[in-house]
């Protein structure tokens, strides 16, 4: 753990960033998809919209932090909540 | 409705993403290790938790950095980009002068950076640069050291002498690709020269502009050497860009904990900035079919 200064929440953070990129690998091998267009207007695979939640994410991320200043892990569910939408209509 | 796409061939891009891994991806995930941690050097590191990222959203300093980040980043990419079509659509389309043209353009880009910025800080300078003394001369009152203007004004001009010519070239490239057969239906329809620009010209450069202002934007947001070597972020903060902040931050105070943080919400805005482009451009290029 002393390389690279790892420290366990860093870890495990991208451990699941890792697990969701090595399971939306597999989903795209084993599931292939057709890109479609949403709300947004262009056109989107999977894995745009898993780039486009993680981004988001870690803004809506930031911006907590910045405007309500605590109680982090609730901006945690307001991702998901984004994550589901992103998923539904992007 | 769509074909199903077939992302496997990706997987013959992972021996580059390894190599990517080493160079990009790792030293990333030490930054991140680094925002929530605080050092006093000697590889011992203290948890801070999210502390880092608070001080730096509240901190004045950064969204001041920022804001003239964005300034310079937004004018350049306003005179350089109408400057370096206007400058493709006069060049000379073929033989000598054609070729001539294109190495004269390419040289400013073939210059280092830190050249490009001692060139500028020399030339400046009121003692003995050309410009400074002239300008002097003339009685305007010039100095980069002191006044913010003169300092904005030098990097800005600077900036456009070093990268005008690499939007002038992709447009040129864009220009050469069309077809002479456009250029004869415009004649029989009697366009006049502003619809011959407005309807075929631009249109058919679109793709290879979207990728100047792209290069351009990404290129002067992360801008460093040049305005580090002309004004050191002076007159007082006037020229700090956000890269120079950061290394005050990161090697000049040491603070690797905040700098890390800081250069992470960098990276992030980059990242978004980066992707809107992305995909402005491919949804144009997708239309145009």
């Amino acid at each position: 753990m002393d390389w690279m200064a790892w420290t366990w929440p860093t870890a495990i953070f991208f451990i699941c960033i890792a697990c969701t990129l090595i399971t939306f690998t597999f989903l795209a091998i084993k599931f292939p998809e057709t890109p479609r267009r949403g709300v947004l207007g262009m056109e989107t695979t999977r894995g745009d919209r898993l780039f486009i939640t993680l981004l988001g994410s870690a803004f809506i991320n930031l911006v907590w932090l910045g405007i309500v200043g605590a109680n982090q892990p609730f901006a945690l569910i307001v991702c998901l909540v984004y994550a589901a939408a992103v998923f539904r209509w992007v | 409705m769509n074909k199903t796409v077939n992302q496997k061939a990706w997987f013959l891009v992972l021996p580059v993403l390894i190599l990517v891994a080493f160079s990009a991806v790792i030293p990333l995930m030490t930054v991140v290790n680094y925002s929530v941690q605080d050092t006093f050097g000697q590889n011992q590191f203290f948890w801070a938790g999210l502390e880092w990222f608070e001080e730096m959203l509240d901190s004045d300093r950064m969204w001041a950095a920022l804001g003239r980040q964005l300034m310079f980043s937004g004018i350049i990419l306003a005179i350089e980009v109408p400057l370096g079509i206007f400058v493709a659509l006069n060049m000379p389309k073929s033989g000598f002068w054609s070729s001539f043209c294109l190495v004269l353009m390419s040289l400013p880009l073939l210059i280092p950076w830190n050249v490009v910025g001692t060139i500028w800080q020399i030339f400046g300078r009121v003692d003995i640069g050309l410009l400074g003394y002239t300008l002097d001369a003339l009685g305007i009152s010039y100095n980069y050291t002191q006044d913010t203007f003169a300092a904005w004004a030098t990097i800005v001009v600077m900036d456009v002498w070093h990268w005008t010519s690499l939007v002038a070239l992709l447009a040129f490239a864009g220009l050469k690709s069309i077809p002479d057969a456009y250029y004869q239906a415009a004649k029989i329809d009697q366009a006049n020269r502003w619809a011959v620009f407005r309807f075929i010209e631009l249109p058919k450069m679109a793709g290879v502009l979207m990728i100047a202002i792209l290069l351009r934007f990404m290129d002067s947001f992360m801008i460093y050497t040049e305005p580090f070597v002309v004004t050191g972020g002076g007159p007082g903060n006037a020229t700090t860009l956000l890269s120079i902040d950061l290394v005050k931050m990161a090697l000049g105070q040491f603070d690797l904990g905040p700098a890390a943080a800081f250069s992470l919400m960098y990276f992030l805005v980059i990242l978004l900035i980066s992707f809107v482009f992305y995909t402005v451009m491919t949804t144009i290029d997708a239309k145009e079919g």
